[in-house]
C-alpha cells in the first residue's frame, strides 16, 4: 500500500479544521494506515501548527523555509516534489490553496489527480474509489482512480468527520533540508481583507441566511424582517452577493464568512458544499426550500418544503406576536 | 498581448434538470441543452478587456467534437479573434490530465503569452489550468478575480480566497491562470452576433497535427475515470416537517427557542 | 376709401423708420430661415421614416390633436391656459403678419379683412391678445409662484428650465402690449386729430391703453406708435429667432410634428425602415447607438417637446425614482443636438449616445407602458426610441447580466426561466385537471379552430398556471374546439422585442407562426396581453387575435355565459387595466362589462384607470431587470387601489398578478387586499348548471 499523506493548511499556529479530516479521509483509503502530515512554513507558528497536529498523526513533516512564510503554491508544489516518494497519495483540502497546488503538482509527481472528493470507497487493486459530485451537487459520481504511479487527492471541507479515535503522541520530523532552494515565478504581494460591513454576521448566533430562492433585491427585507423579530441577523450565500443584493461582508462560504452560529435559517439555499463550508459549529439548521431535492436537505436538522417569500413573513408574525404576549 | 482562453461546452445546470438515465447510472443527454462554460466565458470577457486596454489577439481553443464549435461561435461574436477546435476520436474519454496534455501540444504551436480557462467546469474539478500549467512549466494562479497588466511581462493578479479576501500576486509571463466567476461582467452575445461569424471557418487540429502520441491521451491513457453517476440517498439528515404552513410555523418557532434562538 | 386715408395720416408716424422696418425684416427673416435650415441639417442625415403616406388619417389628428387641443383638458389649469394661447395665437396670426406689412407699406389691408370684416377681425383680436396677455401673467404666476411639481428639473437631468420658460412668457406678453399699444396709439391719435377712430374692443388691452393714451400729447402718440411699431417688430423676430434654441420650438414645429405622428398603437418601428426580415442579417449596426441612428421623426420629437412635464408626470418608473424621466429623454437629446449641430461652423465627431447622454439603467427603467405617449399634447413617440436604443445596447454586448441568463434561456429553451420544453404543457395535463376539463395539444393528429395561446409565464409559473387552467375551462364551457400548441410552442418574445433583442424575437416569432399556422387553427385567443400584443402586432399573416377578456365579453351579452351571484358582497372590487390590453389596444370596457355583469359585485375606479392606468411594474424580461429604485411601482399601484376603497383588483394579465400579489405582501396587505385575473373570477362565478346554449 502507497505511504498516504496530507499536507495541512494553517494560519498563525492553528491548523485548517480539514487538518482531522483529512485523516479520517486516509482512513477510508486504508484503515490500517498511519498518514504523515506535511507542514510548509516558518518560524514559530509553524511549529506550533506542527504540535497542534500531533495528536491526529503519527508523524509530521516540517518544511521550513523563509520563502515559505506564506503560502505560495507555486513554491510548495516545488518543494512537495522534491519531498514525496514516488507513488504516494497526497491529500489535500479542496480549498482555495488545494486547487491552487493540486493539479500541477499531480503533473510534477507523474501520478493521478481528483478533485473535491465527498467519499472514499477504498481501495481495489490498484484503483482507489471516490465518490464526487457533479452539476452543482445534482448527481454524484462513482469514479476510478489509478493510484499505480500515485495519487493527489483534494477533499472536500466538511465531507470527512474527523474520527473520535484516541489522539496519537506524534513526531515531527524536519525535512527543511531536503526542500533545497525554492523560487517562483509568482510572488506574493499581500492580502487584502474584505472590509467589515455594518453587520458581522460571525458575531451572531442566529442567522436568518437567504440564498437563490430569495430572488429579488426588494425580498430581502422579507428576511431582514424576521431576523430583526428574532434579534438575529441576516446573512447570504454566494449568488445573493453576485447579484449584489447583498454585501460581500454578509456572505457565509468559502469564499465569504466563516460563522459559527447556535442556529441557522438556511432559506431558499440550495446548499452548494461552498456555502455549507462556512458553517462551523454544527448549529442546529433549519432549511425552507421550494425544491424538496435542495442538497441543504441532506445536511439540514429540519427541513421544510415551502416558498420562503410565504413561510418567512408567517414566522416573522408568529415572533412578533410571541413577543407581545411576553410583553403583556 | 496573445492571449489563448481554453474553453469549454457543458451542459448548463440553469436551463437544465440533470436527471438520471433510466438505466441509473448515466445522466439523461436527451434535451439537455449545451452552453459555454460559465467561468469560461468570464474568461473570455476579461481577455477581450486585456486586449482592449494593451492591444493583442484573442483565441479561444477547446477540446472537443463538432457541436463544440457552437461556443467557438458563441465567443468568437464576443470578440475574440480566433476560435480553434481540437478534434480528433483518440481524444475521447480523456481525464483532466489527457486535456492538458492536448492543449499543451497546441499551445507550443503557437506563441501565447497568456492562457486562461475557467476555475472549473460544471462537470470538472478545476484542474485542467494547473495541470497545463505544469507541463508547460508555466507559472500559475488559480481563482484569480482580477488582473492588471504591468510593465516588463508581468501581471498584478488577485486571488479570491477565504472571509472575501484577496491575496494580491506578481506574476511573470507567459503563465496560465483559472478565472473565477464575477472578475468582470460578460457582453451579452446574440443570436445575430453568433450569425455574423457563422461562416468565418474555425480551423481544427487532429492528433497528428499536434504532433501527439495517441497513447498519452485517450481513455487508454486516463488514470481517473467516472464510472457511473448516480444520485445519493435523500434526506439522510433533515427531519422533513410535513404540516401544513401555520403548524410549520410553530414547529420552527419551538425549535429556534429550545435551541436558544429566541431573545 | 376712408380707411385707407386716415391710415394714410396716422401712419405717417411710420414713414420715417420704413427703411429701418424693411431693414429688420429682412434680417428678421434671414436669420429665421439660416436657424431654421441649420435645424434640419441633423434630420437630413437621420435614419428615414416613411411617413408620407395617408394623408387623410394624418390630417384627421391634426383636426384632433394640433387643431383640437385634445389631449390638453387632460391637465385643466395649464391645458386650459394653453387653449386660450393657442385659439389667441392661431386668431393674431393675421393681424401679426398685418402689423408687419404696415411698416413697409402703411396702407396695406389683409385680403378680405376691409371693411365691416375687418372691424368684427380688429374687435375679436383685440379681445384675443388680451387673453393672451393675461394668460401670461398667470403662466408666470404659476411658474414663480405656484411651481407645479412636473416642472421642477431633478438635479441629475440638469438646470432648471424656469428662466427661460419665464423669458419666453415674457417676450410673448411685450410681444401682445407692443400690439396694443400700437392700436392704442393709433386710436388715440385718431381721436385727437379727430379722425373717425377704428373701434377698440372696450375693456381689452388696446382699449385700456387707448384710455390711458387719452391725454398725451399728438407728438408723443407719435413717438408711442412708432416705438410700439418698433418693440412689437424687434419682439417678433427676436422671439422667432429665440425659439428654436428653446422649449418654445413646437410653437413652429408642432404642426408637423402632428401631421408626422405614428399612425398605429401597439407597434414598434422595424429594425431599420426599408430593410426587410431577411435582409436583416445584412444591416451592419442595429438601433441607436449615435445620434444620426435616430430617424428625422424622432429628432423632431426632440425639436417639439414643449417641456411640459405631462409624460413624466405620468411614467410609472418615475414615479418610483427610477433614473428614467421621459421628458428628459428628449430634452438631452435635443440639447445635445444644439450642441453638436451648432448655428456656425461643422458637427464634430458624434458621441455614444449611452454613457454619455443617456443612462444604460435609464433606458432600461422603461416598462414601455405607454403612459408618457398616451399624455403627450404633440404625438411624441417614446417606446419606439427606447427599444431603437436598446437596439444598440445588445447590439453592442451591453446587457445587464440579470437579463443575460434570461435571454439565453429564451433562446435555447423558449422560455426565460430555462425550463425544458417539454413541461411546457404540464399545467394541461395534470392528472386531474384533465378529467375536468381536458386540452388537446395540436399538431400531432389533433387539430382545433381555436387557439389557445398560453406563453411562457402562464405555461410555467406554478400560481399563473391557474390562469391558464381557468381559460380553458372557460372555453370548454363555451364549447369551444380548442387547443394549445404545446412544447411547440416558445414564448411570444414580446418583451424580448421590447428589450432590444431583435434577432431573437424574429427566431421565437418564425418557430410560433409556423407552429400556429400548421395548427390549422381559424381563431387564436389568449390570456396575456404581452402575448396578445405580440400575435396582434409584431406577428404577420397568423389567424385573428382576442383577448380573452373580449371573448368573455362578447359571450356575456350574447347569453351565453352566465354568472352566480357573488357570494361575498362585502368586497369592492376595482379593474387594473394592463397597459398591453388598455392603452396599446383600447380594451378598456370588456372587462368592466363582464364584472358589471356578476350579480352583487360592487366595482369602484381608481384614479387612475383607463388610458391613465399605472403601470403594474412590467411584463416579460422586466420581471428580471433590477432596477434602481425607491419603491415598487406595484406597490404604489395597490395602494392607489386602497385609496379608490377596493379590497380586490382585478387584473387581466399574469404579470400584473404576479408584480400585485407582490407588491400586496410588500405593502404588508395580505389578508386585507387580494388580486385575482377576470378569467379567475370568470370561472369562479359561471353558472354551469344551466343547459349550454346551442
Amino acid at each position: 500500500m502507497a505511504r498516504i499523506f496530507a499536507y495541512i493548511v494553517h494560519k498563525a499556529g492553528v491548523p485548517h479544521d480539514t487538518a482531522t479530516q483529512l485523516a479520517a479521509a486516509a482512513k477510508k483509503i486504508d484503515l490500517a494506515s498511519s498518514p504523515t502530515a506535511i507542514l510548509t512554513g516558518w518560524g514559530p507558528g509553524l511549529d506550533a501548527a506542527c504540535d497542534n497536529v500531533c495528536a491526529s498523526y503519527s508523524e509530521i513533516w516540517k518544511l521550513s523555509s523563509e520563502v515559505l512564510a506564506y503560502p505560495n503554491a507555486e513554491l510548495v508544489r516545488q518543494a512537495l516534489a522534491k519531498i514525496l516518494p514516488p507513488g504516494s497519495i497526497l491529500l489535500i483540502a479542496h480549498e482555495h490553496f488545494g486547487i491552487d497546488l493540486a493539479p500541477g503538482l499531480s503533473i510534477k509527481l507523474n501520478s493521478a489527480v481528483v478533485s473535491d472528493a465527498v467519499e472514499i470507497a477504498g481501495v481495489a487493486g490498484s484503483f482507489l474509489n471516490i465518490v464526487r459530485q457533479e452539476f452543482g451537487g445534482q448527481v454524484s459520481a462513482h469514479v476510478r482512480c489509478d493510484i499505480s504511479s500515485g495519487a493527489v487527492v483534494t477533499v472536500r471541507p466538511g465531507a470527512f468527520k474527523a474520527p473520535e479515535s484516541a489522539p496519537v503522541a506524534g513526531i515531527v520530523v524536519d525535512k527543511s533540508s531536503e526542500v533545497g532552494a525554492l523560487t517562483a515565478r509568482r510572488r506574493y504581494l499581500g492580502t487584502i481583507v474584505a472590509e467589515a460591513g455594518d453587520v458581522d454576521i460571525t458575531k451572531h448566533s442566529v442567522l436568518v441566511s437567504i440564498g437563490r430562492g430569495i430572488q429579488e433585491k426588494d425580498n430581502v427585507a422579507i428576511a431582514e424582517e424576521l431576523a430583526e423579530a428574532l434579534g438575529a441577523a441576516v446573512s447570504c450565500s454566494r449568488p445573493v452577493v453576485d447579484a449584489k443584493w447583498m454585501e460581500k461582508s454578509r456572505q457565509v462560504g468559502s469564499s465569504g464568512k466563516t460563522v459559527k452560529p447556535k442556529v441557522y435559517l438556511a432559506c431558499g439555499i440550495s446548499g452548494a458544499f461552498q456555502h455549507l463550508a462556512g458553517i462551523k459549529g454544527a448549529p442546529f439548521l433549519i432549511a425552507i426550500n421550494k425544491n424538496p431535492k435542495a442538497p441543504i436537505f441532506q445536511v439540514a436538522d429540519v427541513g421544510i418544503v415551502d416558498d420562503i417569500l410565504e413561510f418567512l413573513p408567517e414566522l416573522t408574525t408568529k415572533v412578533r406576536e410571541l413577543h407581545s404576549v411576553a410583553a403583556k | 498581448m496573445e492571449i489563448l482562453v481554453c474553453a469549454r461546452r457543458v451542459p448548463d445546470t440553469s436551463e437544465n434538470e440533470i436527471e438520471l438515465n433510466s438505466a441509473g447510472n448515466d445522466i439523461e443527454h436527451d434535451e439537455l441543452v449545451y452552453s459555454i462554460n460559465e467561468a469560461d466565458n468570464y474568461a473570455v470577457e476579461e481577455a477581450l478587456q486585456i486586449v482592449a486596454r494593451v492591444g493583442g489577439n484573442v483565441t479561444v481553443v477547446t477540446v472537443g467534437g463538432e457541436g463544440d464549435e457552437e461556443v467557438l461561435r458563441r465567443e468568437m461574436a464576443m470578440g475574440a479573434n480566433h476560435g480553434v477546435l481540437i478534434t480528433d476520436d483518440a481524444f475521447s474519454g480523456s481525464d483532466g490530465r489527457g486535456i492538458a496534455t492536448i492543449l499543451k501540444a497546441f499551445v507550443q504551436k503557437g506563441n501565447y503569452d497568456l492562457i486562461l480557462t475557467g476555475v472549473q467546469a460544471e462537470a470538472g474539478g478545476a484542474q485542467v489550468g494547473g495541470m497545463l500549467s505544469a507541463l508547460l512549466d508555466y507559472p500559475f494562479a488559480s481563482l484569480v478575480n482580477s488582473i492588471e497588466v504591468l510593465d516588463g511581462r508581468k501581471l498584478k493578479i488577485s486571488r479570491e480566497i477565504e472571509g472575501g479576501n484577496k491575496e494580491l500576486h506578481e506574476i511573470d509571463l507567459p503563465c496560465v491562470l483559472s478565472i473565477q466567476t464575477g472578475i468582470n461582467e460578460p457582453r451579452y452575445v446574440g443570436m445575430r452576433g453568433i450569425r455574423a461569424v457563422a461562416s468565418v471557418p474555425i480551423p481544427t487540429f487532429s492528433a497528428s497535427e499536434l504532433a501527439l502520441d495517441p497513447s498519452v491521451v485517450g481513455e487508454a491513457a486516463a488514470k481517473v475515470k467516472r464510472v457511473d453517476y448516480f444520485v445519493p440517498a435523500l434526506g439522510k439528515g433533515a427531519e422533513m416537517l410535513h404540516g401544513n404552513r401555520e403548524e410549520n410555523v410553530d414547529r420552527v418557532l419551538e425549535l429556534v427557542a429550545a435551541k436558544g434562538g429566541l431573545k | 376709401m376712408v380707411g385707407s386715408y386716415l391710415l394714410a395720416q396716422v401712419t405717417d408716424w411710420l414713414a420715417s423708420g420704413r427703411n429701418l422696418f424693411l431693414a429688420i425684416h429682412v434680417l428678421g427673416v434671414a436669420c429665421f430661415a439660416y436657424i431654421v435650415a441649420r435645424r434640419l441639417v441633423p434630420l437630413l442625415r437621420a435614419e428615414r421614416d416613411p411617413r408620407w403616406d395617408r394623408p387623410l388619417a394624418r390630417l384627421s389628428k391634426v383636426c384632433k390633436f394640433w387643431l383640437g387641443q385634445w389631449k390638453h383638458p387632460r391637465y385643466k389649469t395649464a391645458g386650459t391656459l394653453h387653449i386660450l394661447i393657442f385659439a389667441g395665437f392661431i386668431l393674431l396670426a393675421t393681424r401679426a403678419f398685418t402689423v408687419l406689412i404696415v411698416g413697409v407699406s402703411e396702407n396695406f389691408v389683409m385680403p378680405g379683412l376691409s371693411g365691416e370684416a375687418g372691424h368684427i377681425y380688429n374687435i375679436i383680436t383685440d379681445y384675443a391678445a388680451t387673453v393672451v396677455f393675461l394668460c401670461m401673467v398667470v403662466a408666470v404666476i404659476r411658474r414663480l409662484i405656484f411651481k407645479p411639481g412636473r416642472y421642477e428639473v431633478p438635479e441629475r437631468f440638469g438646470k432648471t428650465h424656469k428662466a427661460d420658460a419665464v423669458f419666453l412668457l415674457a417676450l410673448i406678453a411685450i410681444l401682445m402690449v407692443a400690439d396694443s399699444l400700437f392700436a392704442a396709439a393709433k386710436a388715440a391719435g385718431q381721436s385727437q386729430q379727430g379722425q373717425p377712430v377704428e373701434f377698440l374692443a372696450v375693456l381689452s388691452l388696446p382699449w385700456l391703453l387707448q384710455v390711458a393714451l387719452a391725454s398725451a400729447s399728438l407728438p408723443t402718440l407719435g413717438n408711442v406708435y412708432f416705438g410700439a411699431y418698433l418693440l412689437h417688430e424687434i419682439t417678433f423676430y427676436f422671439l422667432l429667432c429665440y425659439r428654436p434654441f428653446g422649449i418654445q420650438f413646437h410653437v413652429e414645429t408642432s404642426l408637423f410634428n402632428v401631421y408626422f405622428a405614428k399612425l398605429e398603437r401597439g407597434t414598434l418601428k422595424p429594425v431599420k425602415w426599408g430593410v426587410s426580415d431577411e435582409r436583416l442579417d445584412q444591416v451592419k449596426s442595429f438601433g441607436v447607438k449615435t445620434y444620426e441612428d435616430f430617424t428625422w421623426k424622432h429628432m423632431l420629437d426632440f425639436y417639439s417637446c414643449a417641456d411640459c412635464g405631462r409624460c413624466s408626470d405620468n411614467c410609472p418608473a418615475n414615479a418610483v425614482g427610477r433614473p428614467l424621466s421621459p421628458r428628459f429623454i428628449g430634452i438631452k437629446a435635443r440639447d445635445y443636438a444644439y450642441q453638436h449641430y451648432p448655428m456656425f461652423g461643422r458637427s464634430g465627431n458624434g458621441k455614444a449616445l449611452i454613457g454619455n447622454i443617456y443612462s444604460e439603467d435609464e433606458i432600461w427603467s422603461c416598462t414601455t407602458c405607454g403612459a408618457c405617449e398616451e399624455e403627450c399634447p404633440l404625438l411624441v413617440e417614446y417606446i419606439d426610441k427606447i427599444v431603437d436604443l436598446r437596439r444598440g445596447m445588445v447590439d453592442d454586448g451591453n446587457v445587464p447580466q440579470s437579463l443575460q441568463k434570461p435571454l439565453k434561456a429564451l433562446e435555447s429553451r423558449g422560455n426565460p426561466y430555462g425550463k425544458m420544453e417539454k413541461k411546457r404543457a404540464d399545467w394541461a395535463n395534470a392528472k386531474e385537471f384533465q378529467q375536468v376539463c381536458p386540452v388537446k395539444t395540436v399538431g400531432k393528429g389533433d387539430s382545433a379552430d381555436l387557439l389557445y395561446f398560453v406563453d411562457s409565464i402562464t405555461s410555467y409559473d406554478d400560481r399563473m398556471q391557474s390562469i391558464g387552467r381557468t381559460t380553458a375551462r372557460i372555453l370548454d364551457h363555451l364549447g369551444e374546439n380548442f387547443g394549445i400548441l404545446g412544447a411547440a410552442e416558445k414564448d411570444s418574445g414580446h418583451e424580448v422585442r421590447r428589450f432590444g433583442e431583435e434577432t431573437l424575437f424574429a427566431a421565437l416569432r418564425d418557430h410560433n407562426a409556423g407552429a400556429i399556422k400548421a395548427s390549422g387553427a381559424k381563431r387564436i385567443v389568449t390570456a396575456d396581453p404581452h402575448a396578445f400584443n405580440a400575435l396582434k402586432h409584431d406577428y404577420k399573416d397568423i389567424p385573428p387575435v382576442q383577448h380573452i377578456s373580449q371573448v368573455i365579453a362578447s359571450e356575456v351579452k350574447a347569453g351565453k355565459i352566465k354568472f352566480n351571484a357573488l357570494e361575498n358582497k362585502t368586497n369592492v372590487y376595482t379593474y387594473h387595466d394592463p397597459c398591453y390590453l388598455g392603452r396599446h389596444n383600447q380594451v378598456y370596457d370588456d372587462p368592466r362589462d363582464v364584472l358589471d355583469a356578476i350579480p352583487g359585485l360592487k366595482r369602484v375606479e381608481m384614479t387612475r384607470s383607463k388610458d391613465r392606468s399605472f403601470c403594474c411594474g412590467g411584463g416579460g424580461l422586466m420581471l428580471f431587470y433590477e432596477p434602481k429604485e425607491e419603491e415598487r411601482m406595484g406597490v404604489k399601484r395597490v395602494q392607489m387601489a386602497v385609496n379608490a376603497g377596493a379590497n380586490v383588483i382585478v387584473t387581466a394579465c399574469p404579470f400584473c398578478m404576479v408584480n400585485i400579489e407582490d407588491a400586496i405582501k410588500v405593502a404588508g396587505l395580505e389578508g386585507k387586499m387580494s388580486a385575482i385575473d377576470l378569467a379567475e373570477l370568470v370561472d369562479q362565478q359561471i353558472a354551469r348548471e344551466e343547459p349550454q346554449a346551442a
